[in-house]
This record gives C-alpha cells, structure tokens and sequence, in this order.
C-alpha cells in the first residue's frame, strides 16, 4: 500500500497546471498540520497494520510545507501502518532558493526522494511556463538536492510551441549529464480550464503539432535508453531499481491512500476523492474528521479497465491473469483478444502468457490502442 | 356554440421569419389567453426542435375571446402556419378551415418566395386577406416600400395594410380590429347533418389520439356516434374542446367552430387528414372534397448504427408518421448498413428535422445516406421503366437505356447586388432561365433547375451567397432526359453505398473530389493509412488520403487521474459506437450528412 499526501498551495498558478493548487496567504500551519493528521487517522482506522511501501508528498508545492509537519506526518505514518525498511518517501520541491535551504531539514524528517519541478534549463522557456524560478536557481536546487537526499529527480517540460529538435536534443543531454537515477519527462500538454488552455483559444500560440511531438518523442526515448536511464512509463525514465515505487503502486493499480486536498485514493474496491478547495476540506475535517467528499465502490470491469489504463503505461506491461484473478472476471470479459491479435500482428503490441504489454512501436498510439482493445 | 356572426377564422401565413408567432404570442396575450407569467416566446412552437430553431414546423391553433369596440365579444380561432417551403402543406390545411388570413410582411425585407407562395394558396381558397406589416419598431424598416411591393408584387390593395410590430407590441389591437371588420364571419346551417372537416390529428400521450375539426353544418357533442366518411369507420366522441392555447373542454362545437375532440382512436392513421366527419345516424349527402396527398421529393435511407436498434426505428417512425403524413417509409436493406428504412420528405430542412427528432425524442443513433430524389430509368430489351429512389440499387449500366429526373420550377427573389452570383449558382445547377423580372431593388427570377442539383445544397448555397437576403420557393413540374451517372466513394477500398449518388456527367469529376477532400476531413486519424476515393464504374476520378495517427497518448497519469481518463475513455468508446465501420474505418455519422453539405468554394 501507499500513502499519498497533498499540500494544495503554491505561490503562483504555473498557465499550464490543472492540479489541485491554490495561491493562498496566511495559511495557518498548525490548523493544516492537525487537519492532516486527523484525515490519516481517519483511513489508518481503515487500514491499520498493512504494510506501507512508500509515502508521497505532492501537490501543490510540499515543498513549501514546514518541515516539521513533513516529519510530524511521517511519523504518524510509521505509528499506523507496517512501514517497509525501505520505505520510498518523496517529496515533490520547486527549485528556489528558500526551498532549497530546507532541503537538509526535510531529510532529516525522513524524506528520500525528491522530486524537483525544473521544467526548463533556459530561462526564456521557464518564463513562458510561468515559472518563478530562473536556471540558475534551479541548477543550484539541484545540486543542494542531490547532497541532501540519496535520490532525486526531476521534471522537464518539453514540446514547447517553438521547440525545434535540436533544442530538445541539446536540453535533453544536458539533463542527462547531471546523472539523477530518475527522469521524468512530460510533453506540454493543453488542459481545459487553463491559462494556456484560453491563450491557445485566443490564438496567441499553437501547441506542438502531433508528427513534430511525435518526432521529439522518439528521440527522447532513444537518448533516455543510450544514457542508460530509459522509460519506465510514457513519460518516466529510470535507471535500473530507480524507479519510483510510489507512481509504479499507481501503474500496477494497487491501493493507495490519498489524504488532503483533492487527494484520490483507492482502498478496498471503492475510490475515495477528497474535497478540492482547501477551505472545503478544512471544514470537512471540522465537521466529520476527514475531508472525504465521495465514496464509490469500484465494479470489476471498471477495475478491470482502469488496472489496463494504468498498466499499459507501464514498459513491462500487464499481466493479465493477476487483473482476472482481482476482479474475478475472464479476460475475454474486458478485452477484445480478437483486436489484440489484430494489433500484435501489426507489431503494436504484444501478447505472451497472459502479459500483455505496448511495443515501443505503438507506446505512441497507447490511449487509442486501450480504446480500441478494451471492451 | 358560439352564434356564426362571432366568430373569425384566420390563419397567419408568412414567409419564414417574418414574425408570425410572435405576432401570435402578442394576440394570445392582448385577448388574455395567457398570462404573462405563462407567456414565453413563441409559446405556440412547443416542440424542442421548434425552440431551438426559432421555426414553425407544426401548425397549431388557439382559439381567443375578443371584445371588440362596437361592444360585441368575438370567438377568434388563430392557426399559426409554418413559413418553410418544406412545411407548405401545413399551410394548406390551416387555410381549408379559414375564412380569412393576416399576411405578414416583415418591413424590412419586403415581399419573399413564400410570402407569395401562401398568399396565391390563400387567394385561391376566396379568402380575405389582412396584410400587416410587421416589425417596423426595426430601423431598416421602410412600410412604405413594403406596401408598395404588395400592391405590385402580389397585387392586393395595401392602403389597409396594418402597420405593426409583434415584438413591442404596436398594432395589435388594429389588427384585433381588422379581424373582426375584414374576415367574413362563416357560413353554415346548425339545423343540416353535421359536416365537420377533419384538418389535423396528432398523439397526445395524456389524450390519445386529438384530432382538430372545423365543424361545416350541424354541432359535435361528447357521446355523439360519428362516422369518418372517407376512412368508413365510426367513433364515439368521448371529450370536445377547444385550445386557448390550454386545454378546454367544451359542451359542443357548432357551425364555423374551430376545436378538437377525441374518440378513443390508437392510431393516427386511422384518421386521414381531409376526411369529413358526420353523425352515424344522420349523415350529410355530400363529403368534403379532401386534401390534396403530398408527395415526398427528397428521399434517403436512415439506418440504425446499432443493428438491435432496427425494430425501435420502424416503432419510432410509425410515431412519427402519426403526427407527420407527409413523410414515408419503407423497409430497405443495404449490403453495408443492414436494414434500415428508405424514407420521403418534403425537402432537407424536413429530412434533417426528422433525423433530429428520431435522435432526440427516441434516442436513436442514426446513419443517413446521401438524400436523393426518384429518377425513373428507362430500361433496354423492353424491361420497361422502372423508378429508382436509392442510387445504391442502381442497375447495371448496360440495362438502361436512358434516365429521366424530375425538374422544378423556382421563384427566387434576391436584391439586385447578388444577381451575379445567383445566377452563376443557377447556371452551375444545369438552370434554364425562365424569366426575370425588377421590382424595385429586387429581382424576381424564374429558374427551371433539376430537383437532384437543389436537394443538396441549393438552399443553403443560395442564403450564404445572398447573405441571407433571398428566398426561394418551388414545386415539381415534369421528368427531363439527362446525361447521368452513379458515383460511388471508397474508403479504405470498401464502397460506402450510403455515399453513392446519381451525378451529372460533367459535374461529377468535381463533386468527386469535393466528397473525397471533405471526407478526408471528417475522418479523423486511424492507426493505420486510410486512401479515399470517387469512382464511376470502375473508373477512379479523384482521391484523397488520411494519414495513420502517429500520437495519441496522455503524458501524465497518476493516482488522481484514475477516474478522469477512465470516463474519457468510455466517452471515446460512446462516440466510436456512433460511427460506422467500412473496412474497419470508423466514420462518424455526422460524416454523412455533412459530406453532402459541401459549398461549391470547398
Ligand atoms: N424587431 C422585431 N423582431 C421581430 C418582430 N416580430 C418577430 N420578430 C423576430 O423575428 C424572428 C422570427 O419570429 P417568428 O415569430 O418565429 O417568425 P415566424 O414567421 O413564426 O417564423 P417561422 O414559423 O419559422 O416561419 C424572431 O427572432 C422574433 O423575435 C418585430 O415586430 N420586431
Ligand atoms: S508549482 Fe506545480 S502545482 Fe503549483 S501551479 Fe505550478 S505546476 Fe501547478
Ligand atoms: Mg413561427
């Protein structure tokens, strides 16, 4: 099982981001901290005494949060559950200076991954994403990072409106060459209800087109797998054991507790969502001592599909037998073997002893390939 | 009952737009049929469809209580007319049970197509005409040109026409006045049989079936046995009343009464429109004459996209022929699309409206195929002639000798800075100019066009080219020899045959490769290449092709995201059931219909 915390602030809405973020001043830090508290005590009467493989502070910027709540929370955690002696706890950080200085705190706090939002390492790139921060404050963030935790990672955003390939390829090796054991990689994507989303609308820039992203795509695979650090998952690339635990708890669709914000988790068959706007969970916990805005049980084709959505994401794939045995439904119930032998014949995946799994030909193709194999 | 000389029947005829319903709005509201809280915006267009479009499709009648200025209280019967050439036999009806009509004229665009059109209907039932000329609260309005035109174009006195405006409500009461002075009061002997025309019928789900009547001779009461004399069948009259526009029940309906009732009847088919009702035990000598049958002109074939669906469409047309005589339907099987229907229209505003409520009313994902018209096909070695109403069945080239399609006569009145681009649009339909008249800054042109060049696109071609500012009225007149061919479009190599239709020769080329561009469009991308193609016979004559999808991946998928892509993903499965498969290419519905929307600058 994993642990997922959100911390629902930032100090400024980046035009690109539709997570749950808010800008807020005066956040009383003790009332967040007990509220948190209260939201993990809820679910840990739920699941009390399971093993816990991994905890997740995102957001929102967590890096903001005080480390002291980071460290009152992670022990809590280890009261409630079975915590793994490896446990993976990461931190999701944006790169400034101020976030940086508490870096050696928030390891001190038992954090051992961080996650670090670089986004860009140009600093025109960086102002059109509506970053605060400027290269040379993330390098630096970076270095203090890879000091202070045994594992970091970090995040670019690429296929940028003007992005030629040669500036991708220069960026990417570039990122490389800090030698982090994780890479995540997201290509720009235009989501509704953004400010981006409206600028494209107005026409004041034109996202990427499908071949060019299609092409910075491929070569972002091919320069991750020659460095020795390749895809995992569409967009996240780790060495060998470097992968993240927590998201591969997302991807292989096992349970997960989501507590603050927004947060969703999956726990015994039923999702949970939390109330979104920070206000509207603050009162939830008031009122009823976890911010749990619904509850609905899962049926077994929609686990069975949303165990295929996410594990098809994955370069080893899914197997298929073990989402049959979880849901108690035969394959055929879900999945149209007809199609997949349709699509394993044109090379875009493939289909052995019950692991199914996307070739690197068709990772391109994976959301239409689920539509058109599942049922 | 209501004694003759109180009561007026009138329709309110127009061209499209001019204002007719909210002209009827404003009359319901000043006679206090309604309040203005129950008021809403033509309160008479009360199917979904009709709100949404802001158009008369059904004509409806309400009967209002007016006291007029010599003191006398005054029954109005009001039936509100669609102004679509589509929907012009509902006009016909309205006015068979009127005495008079109010001509609508809007005051800033003058005298239009069907403007005409309903006053000649209206001029040939005798009936005294009203013209008010409406929406001069407008600042292009110019009444007095207006008038001008319908003294010259229409030729009717306009020195009584009502200046008005349905929307702030100028004129009414002139125009309540003018009823009651102007439209003779109805004929008819209380004492005779009954004689009562059966005008309309329709389902109600609370009433069964309703049936709208205009009494002749004698009265109609509940529990009365009457017979319908053309259908031969004999009911019992459970509930009479009238519509104001709500329900109200009345004791019985008497000489000149506009009012419906209901009789236990299932099934409007029981009912033909135009028939004559009398009493059972004392029937009238001699029925009424009837209306003129309809004939659809514009056919195509809609087929369920879920096979399973076949038995609700027929169900659900049957329903819909109920409350619509005017259009048909029959059974049709086609290679690709499986068993569907083949139905007739009254043109493509009718075809789109049905498809629309079908979708709509009863749920049904629909495939309709290119709309086509009926050519009669002139065989070899004496097999004779023989009608084709789906290009999909046409026979094999070497068996026909010739084929004949049907021609209509236009009237089209367009303001003279268009008249170039009409008359190309004309000329590039095979039109033959039959005659072209000025009046004032207008024009009024006189066409012979070939049906098949009009049921595509004429329409909408010709409103954008005029920017809206001409108007267009037809009718059939004879079959014409011509140079015609079948065309059929491939995609991914499988003929599509609800895309297949009859071209001329020369145009063909051209519209081959307008269907294969806007196909090109409207397929989206596969995983795999999709060539597209035109064909007459064997013979390719133009192509296009759609390139595989070369991404299609979300970049960012954690615990959060679960559920959000899991209902994108059903959404997407939900829209790929609404498309086809030809040779495993999805295309989606709206492909259909829209490929044969094309402008010619496409
Ligand atoms: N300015 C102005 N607009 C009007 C007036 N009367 C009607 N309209 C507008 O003209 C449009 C058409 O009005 P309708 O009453 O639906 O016209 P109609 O003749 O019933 O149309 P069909 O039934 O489709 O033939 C609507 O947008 C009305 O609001 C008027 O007196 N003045
Ligand atoms: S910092 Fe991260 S969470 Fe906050 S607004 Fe920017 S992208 Fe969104
Ligand atoms: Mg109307």
């Amino acid at each position: 099982m994993a642990l997922y915390i959100h911390w629902p602030f930032c100090l400024a809405k980046c035009p690109y981001c539709d997570f749950n973020s808010h800008v807020r001043s005066g956040i009383d830090q003790a009332v967040w901290r007990d509220a948190l508290l209260a939201d993990m005590a809820y679910e840990a009467r739920l699941t009390a005494g399971r093993p816990l493989g991994s905890i997740f502070f995102g957001g929102g910027t967590p890096s903001l949060m005080p480390p002291e709540t980071v460290a009152t929370l992670i022990e809590a955690a280890g009261r409630y559950w079975k915590m793994a002696a490896d446990i993976e706890i990461t931190l999701e950080a944006n790169p400034s200076s101020v976030e940086a200085d508490r870096f050696q705190s928030l390891a001190l706090a038992g954090v051992n991954r961080l996650s670090l939002g670089v986004q860009a390492l140009d600093d025109e790139s960086l102002r059109f994403l509506g970053r605060i921060h400027n290269v040379e404050e993330a390098l630096s963030a970076l270095e203090v990072a890879q000091r202070a935790f045994p594992r970091v990672s970090f995040d670019l955003i690429y296929g940028r409106p003007d992005q030629s390939i040669e500036d991708w390829q220069r960026e990417l090796k570039q990122a490389l060459a800090f030698g982090t054991d994780h890479l995540s990689l997201y290509q720009l994507t235009i989501e509704e209800g953004t400010r981006f989303h409206s600028l494209v609308r107005q026409g004041q820039f034109t996202p990427m087109d499908g071949d060019k992203a299609a092409d910075l795509f491929d070569l972002t695979r091919e320069m991750t797998k020659a460095a020795g650090i390749p895809a995992y998952e569409i967009s996240n690339h780790a060495r060998k054991n470097s992968e993240s635990r927590h998201n591969l708890t997302y991807w292989r669709y096992g349970d997960y507790i989501g507590i603050g914000a927004g947060a969703h988790g999956r726990r015994h068959h039923a999702v949970t969502i939390r109330h979104r706007k920070p206000e509207n969970w603050l009162a939830a916990i008031k009122g009823q001592h976890h911010g749990i805005k619904e509850e609905t049980p899962i049926t077994a084709r929609d686990q069975a599909i949303e165990a295929l959505l996410m594990g098809l994401r994955l370069t080893e794939g899914v197997d298929l037998e073990r989402i049959a045995r979880r849901t108690g439904l035969d394959v055929s119930e879900f999945l149209d073997l007809a199609a997949i032998q349709y699509y394993s014949d044109q090379g875009l995946l493939t289909f052995n002893n019950g692991l199914l799994r996307i070739t690197e030909q068709g990772v391109l193709l994976t959301d239409a390939l689920i539509r058109e194999i599942s049922l | 009952m209501t004694p003759l000389d109180h009561i007026r029947n009138f329709s309110i005829i127009a061209h499209i737009d001019h204002g007719k319903s909210t002209l009827a709005d404003r009359l319901i509201q000043t006679t206090g049929g309604l309040t203005a809280r129950e008021m809403s915006e033509q309160v008479l267009d009360n199917m979904d469809i009709e709100k949404e479009r802001g158009i008369t499709i059904k004509a409806q009648t309400v009967r209002l209580d007016y006291t007029a200025k010599d003191g006398q209280t005054y029954v109005l019967n009001l039936m509100d007319t669609p102004g679509h050439v589509d929907f012009a036999y509902e006009v016909s009806r309205s006015l068979a049970a009127c005495e008079g009509a109010l001509l609508v004229v809007d005051a800033s665009q003058g005298v239009e197509a069907q403007t005409l059109a309903n006053v000649y209907q209206s001029i040939e039932h005798d009936h005294e005409i009203v013209p008010v000329i409406n929406k001069i609260d407008l600042p292009a309005a110019e009444p007095e040109k207006v008038k001008q035109e319908i003294e010259e174009i229409i030729g009717l006195p306009a020195d009584g026409a009502v200046l008005a405006s349905a929307k702030s409500g100028i004129g009414i009461d002139d125009i309540l006045e003018a009823l009651v002075e102007r439209i003779p009061a109805p004929k008819g002997d209380i004492n005779a049989p009954l004689k009562a025309m059966l005008v309309d019928s329709w389902y109600d789900p609370y009433l069964g079936v309703v049936i709208l009547v205009r009494i002749i001779d004698g009265s109609l009461k509940k529990g009365q046995q009457v017979r319908f004399m053309q259908a031969g069948t004999t009911h019992l009259i459970d509930r009479v009343g009238c519509f104001r526009p709500k329900i109200e029940i009345l004791d019985s309906l008497g000489p000149g009464e506009i009012g419906f009732i209901t009789a236990q009847i299932k099934e409007v088919s029981q009912t033909a429109v135009g028939d004559t009702i009398t009493d059972a035990k004392n029937p009238t000598k001699t029925a009424l004459p009837g209306f003129k049958e309809v004939q659809p002109v514009v056919f195509c074939g809609l087929f369920p996209v879920d096979a399973a669906d076949f038995d609700k469409l027929k169900e659900s047309l049957g329903k819909l022929r109920l409350n619509d005589a005017s259009f048909s339907f029959e059974a049709e099987n086609s290679a690709a699309l499986g068993f569907g229907f083949r139905c007739g229209f009254l043109g493509l505003l009718h075809l789109e409206i049905i498809q629309e409520r079908l979708s709509r009313e009863y749920d049904l994902d629909l495939i309709t195929t290119a709309p086509s018209v009926v050519y009669h096909l002139n065989m070899t070695h004496g097999e004779g002639s023989i009608d084709l109403h789906n290009p999909a069945d046409m026979p094999d080239v070497t068996r026909i000798e010739s084929i004949d399609e049907p021609w209509i006569e236009a009237t089209i009145y367009v303001p003279d800075q268009y008249l170039g681009a009409i008359l190309k649009l004309c000329q590039d339909r095979r039109g033959i100019q039959k005659n072209m008249t000025y009046v004032g800054g207008r024009v009024q042109l006189i066409y012979e066009l070939p049906l098949n060049e009009v049921v595509f696109d004429f329409y909408d071609r010709l409103k954008s080219i005029s920017r809206g500012y001409a108007s267009f009225d037809y009718h059939q007149t004879e079959y014409k020899q011509g140079d015609l061919v079948k065309m059929t479009i491939m995609v991914n190599g499988e003929v599509v045959d609800a895309l297949s239709m009859i071209v001329h020769r020369h145009a063909a080329e051209g519209r081959g490769r307008q269907m294969c561009q806007r196909m090109k469009d409207l397929i989206p991308r596969h995983l795999f290449k999709i060539p597209i193609q035109a064909a007459i016979g064997g013979k390719v004559i133009a192509r296009e092709t759609i390139g595989a999808m070369r991404k299609d991946v979300t970049a960012k998928c954690y615990g959060g995201d679960i559920s959000r892509k899991k209902k994108l993903l059903e959404k997407q499965k939900e829209g790929k059931k609404r498309m086809r498969q030809y040779g495993s290419v999805d295309i989606p519905q709206e492909a259909f219909i829209a490929a044969l929307r094309m402008g010619d600058d496409s």
